[in-house]
């Protein structure tokens, strides 16, 4: 944009500090066909940004597969809707909230957990489990323990208060999240499947009701700083974190819940980016109308408010409703029940514009189509870097004897030890459906009331992604489906944050670009749809982008609760198998990362028909009752996961194998694998079974003891791992 | 038996106890809004856990003066059994029908994990089935703490409910979760018709939650 061709009346510098572009401003103009003013333009700053336009993703979006035998509603609502049999729906999204968690690590990671919990309650579910997946710097950088502690705390007191339990996540460390940190944040909730609430408003001449919490100074502007880079003095952006108030949000789902059983909302949709604006554009234009808001209405908690903060506010706990005109009444007793603001705001009309008024005066006049379907969509540029080279390694390069200390200094590692110090900061017990807690491979919670359950797990290998994006994309859905697998759990759907950084750099896009088509190759394959996800571009500081992290929330459903895998070893005498081919692919391993402080090697390819086959076969073996238990083999390989058998069973076990390459074996992160525990009496079958359907079996060992012993190396006692395992947060 | 929750804005296990009391006393308890003024008639009032009015304030503090509170110390001074767990444990301490104060977890966070629990007395009315039993904290202030002159007391009059202990009984500082004083988990008021209690029974109630011990209590009330 240079100054000789800027031929407005609007200040250039205005228009810059909304985030817009000359050319973007032009179409603004023409739209109109008059220059807006300030309300307006915050009205489309807040519309066009990245965040809330999906202006450079929505291209590359619609390549991924949505639809499936199960999908009931897939992206573009509030969250996505899956039929989990019996008349029920399971409804979930899971959001990102990374700039304002890095500015203000609790705020941040709350108001991220409450923002995903009014997504899905909006649609008329109950939550009944939060996830979420975490990614911070370097462990020894100085900012990292501070933000750790402010996320897990906000996250933490969020969930706890509302009463819905946090199940489990995933957390990773890497340098390249210093300056940016990831806070996803995923909810999962139970609905009825003729009880689902849409945002769609309709009815010319009804209601637009404002419900929640008052509206403050808070957040303005928060969905146009998520959709810049940060620099030195981000710091000053402060301001736009908002804070959170899980008290009133409890009792917003309380009082939205029991509104919802009325035959009153005809719409519903949730305040969360942009508030008020993009609330009220998004149900006019899924309704295909207008709507007219008397500003002077809103329940304000400051004085003095303008239209243009009114309309920009982030103030949580909020939503905005269409009722039935005579269920007004009925309506307003329910929230003055639960101590919540209710106001009629404004009301539906055939215009197809955003018409506000404050204080008698016009503030606002927009159709609606400008600001939606002619918002800005860029293919942005993009350019696909070579895959980081493959690397061969050879056992001679390797000491077997360092094997099991070599498995200390992993397990002790910040990427691989235990999270229990985090999960136990998280109530995951309330509501007292949790079937299987943190620290397996995937949550398990039953449906309230039924012998089923829902099994989630959040996922994603950014190393991977980074040095072959393709084949990274396509590992975080497979690595997700893998451990709704290994719950026992048919994988059914999965939501995503896609977590980049910025998009006008090629390589960016490029990256961005290859996870998608990854993403969609394993899905379809897999039939693992996308029904809901979001968008998170400009994670940079200092020009500087994070490692590309397509995070994968997946759902899965268990049809018989008895069928419910864990990770934890059962008894003496049972024995470990191995499913599935090694190949000692240390490449990018945690292996190489930790013991060699190595980068490199390559990302494991996937073989999508094998992924199939052996989850296959392994719920196969589930609903025969032949496994005790099953993990997943994924970060740190083979000898890490029995490990993580063994911890958590408090069982040891005698590995008895000969491999010419041991370090490869133990820990190579080849794919498509998974360890089961058999009982003796059922050994033959599995070993039948496998081989009727071509699956590589191998026996690993027996269990029994208080120590893992490998034949030829030698042995660590349980109590040493455990230690070893829980040592760096303890001391956190 | 007739059995009653209170549900206060904010709390957030009155399902989780509902359910229990279903599962475990064969019927559904009535749930009373804490604006409702009176309870009538009572086998059991639970004060449920959860987070009531945010835990603004002091925990505790706001619910114990809403209006149904009046009618819950009056039916615990006529000897109905009353029973707060967790949050309803910081009711009940606020409102005055129990003795002591419940600080912050000496760690500083909120915990929430198994514990093992050790039945002090076995004599009353929510005790008399109890043993040394596993069962799920979740709370951010449950560092129990009475002067010495309100212990002398409490100890002479048998109010301790219960201990935390390790597995074998032993009651010592590894098995303390929270910094609470003489490892008390639970306590009751001198009749022994109210109990509060920091773990949560109803967590432990059915083979699904890995742990069915907290069933002891409910079933104690049945005999």
């Amino acid at each position: 944009m240079t100054s000789s061709n800027w031929h407005f009346d609007t200040e250039k510098s205005l228009v810059e500090s909304h985030g817009l572009k000359l050319d973007e401003f032009e179409k603004i103009v023409e739209g109109l066909g008059r220059e807006p003013n300030l309300t307006e333009l915050g009205i489309f700053s807040a519309m066009w940004n990245e965040h809330c336009s999906y202006k450079s993703s929505k291209y590359w979006l619609k390549k991924l597969p949505t639809s499936g035998e199960r999908v009931i509603q897939g992206p573009g609502e509030n969250a996505g809707v899956i039929d989990i049999d019996d008349g029920d729906v399971a409804v979930f999204k899971m959001e990102s909230h990374n700039h304002p968690s890095f500015l203000e690590p609790y705020q941040g990671a709350a108001t991220g957990v409450g923002g995903i919990l009014r997504d899905v309650f909006t649609m008329g579910a109950r939550p009944v489990a939060n996830m979420n997946a975490l990614r911070f710097g370097d462990p020894n950088h100085p900012k990292t323990k501070h933000l750790v502690s402010g996320v897990v705390g906000g996250i933490g007191g969020y969930g706890n208060c509302i009463g819905i339990p946090t199940v489990g996540g995933e957390v990773n460390f890497h340098p390249s999240y210093n300056g940016n940190i990831l806070v996803n944040a995923m909810t999962v909730g139970i609905a009825k499947k003729d009880k689902i609430f849409y945002s769609a408003a309709a009815g010319i001449g009804n209601p637009v009701v404002y419900v929640g919490s008052k509206t403050g100074r808070d957040g303005i502007h928060g969905a146009t700083m998520a959709s810049a880079e940060f620099d030195d003095d981000s710091e000053e952006k402060k301001p736009t974190v908002q804070v959170g108030d899980p008290f009133t949000e409890k009792l917003l789902l309380e009082a939205c819940l029991e509104l919802m059983k009325e035959d009153a909302i005809i719409a519903i949709q949730d305040m969360g980016a942009a508030g008020l604006t993009s609330s009220s554009i998004e149900m006019a234009s899924k309704g295909n109308v207008g709507i007219d808001i008397n500003l002077s209405k809103v329940p304000m908690r400051a004085a003095n408010m303008t239209a243009y903060e009114l309309m920009l506010s982030e103030s949580q706990e909020r939503m905005l409703m269409v009722i039935q005109p005579k269920k007004e009444e009925l309506a307003r007793s329910i929230f003055k029940k639960w101590d919540l603001e209710f106001e009629v705001i404004g009301e539906v009309t055939d215009t197809k514009k955003l018409i506000l008024h404050m204080d008698g005066e016009e503030q606002a006049s927009i159709p609606i189509n400008i600001l939606v379907e002619d918002a800005p969509e860029y293919q942005r540029d993009y350019i696909v870097n070579d895959p980081s080279p493959l690397i061969s390694f050879e056992s001679k390069d390797f000491e077997d004897k360092e094997i099991l200390s070599d498995l200390l200094k992993m397990i002790s590692h910040p990427n691989l030890c235990s999270r229990k110090w985090i999960w136990e900061q998280y109530d995951h017990m309330v509501m007292a459906d949790t079937v299987v807690r943190p620290g397996s491979d995937a949550a398990v919670v039953r449906v309230h009331g039924t012998n089923k359950g829902i099994a989630i797990s959040t996922d994603c290998s950014p190393t991977y992604c980074r040095h072959n994006s393709y084949e990274g994309g396509k590992h975080a859905v497979v690595e997700n489906w893998r451990n709704i697998v290994a719950s026992g759990a048919e994988p059914i759907a999965i939501t995503d944050c896609m977590n980049f950084g910025n998009p006008e750099k090629p390589e960016i896009m490029g990256q961005f670009v290859e996870c998608i088509r990854g993403m969609g190759d394993a899905c379809s394959k897999l039939n693992y749809p996308v029904i809901s996800g979001n968008v998170s571009l400009y994670n940079e500081t200092n020009g500087e982008g994070i490692y590309p992290t397509p995070a994968i929330g997946g759902v899965g459903l268990i049809r018989d609760l008895s069928n419910t895998m864990t990770i934890d070893l059962k008894n003496e005498g049972n024995v470990l198998y191995l499913i599935g081919e090694s190949n000692n692919h240390l490449g990018n391993s945690h292996y190489l990362s930790i013991i060699q402080s190595r980068e490199d090697g390559g990302t494991p390819s996937i073989n999508l028909d094998d992924e199939l086959k052996n989850g296959k076969f392994i719920l196969d073996c589930i609903a025969k009752k032949l496994l005790k238990s099953v993990h997943d083999v994924g970060e740190g390989g083979v000898l890490v996961a029995i490990a993580e058998m063994c911890i958590s069973g408090k069982q040891g076990i005698k590995i008895d194998i000969t491999k010419d390459f041991l370090h490869g074996f133990f820990f190579g992160e080849d794919q498509a694998r998974y360890l089961v525990e058999v009982s003796q009496n059922k050994l033959e079958q599995l070993e039948v079974d496998a081989s009727k359907s071509a699956v590589k079996i191998e026996r690993i060992g027996e269990i029994g003891g208080t120590s893992i012993s490998i034949n030829s190396i030698g042995e660590v006692e349980l109590s040493s791992l455990i230690d070893h395992h829980t040592k760096w947060f303890n001391e956190f | 038996m007739k059995t009653h929750v209170i549900v206060f804005p904010g709390s957030n296990c009155d399902r989780d106890v509902a359910v229990a009391i279903q599962n475990i006393i064969g019927s559904s308890p009535e749930m009373v809004w804490h604006k409702d003024s009176t309870i009538n008639q009572s086998d059991l009032i639970v004060v449920p856990g959860g987070f009531s009015y945010g835990d603004y304030l002091r925990c505790g503090a706001m619910a114990s003066t809403s209006p149904i509170m009046k009618s819950v110390i009056e039916n615990a001074n006529k000897g109905v059994p009353v029973m707060g767990i967790c949050n309803g444990f910081q009711i009940l301490i606020e409102s005055g029908l129990l003795q002591g104060a419940l600080m912050r977890n000496s760690s500083l966070s909120f915990i929430c994990r198994d514990i093992i629990i050790k039945p002090t007395n076995t004599k009353t009315i929510f005790t008399n089935k109890s043993t040394i039993s596993k069962m799920p904290i979740a709370h951010n202030e449950g560092n129990y703490f009475a002067n010495s002159n309100q212990i002398k007391e409490i100890e002479d009059n048998d109010q301790i409910a219960f201990q935390y202990c390790d597995e074998n009984g032993d009651i010592n500082a590894h098995s303390n979760p929270n910094g609470s004083i003489n490892n008390i988990a639970g306590v009751f008021n001198k009749s022994k018709n109210v109990l509060g209690m920091m773990p949560h029974p109803e967590r432990a109630a059915e083979s699904i939650h890995g742990c069915d011990d907290g069933r002891n209590i409910f079933e104690s009330l049945l005999s």
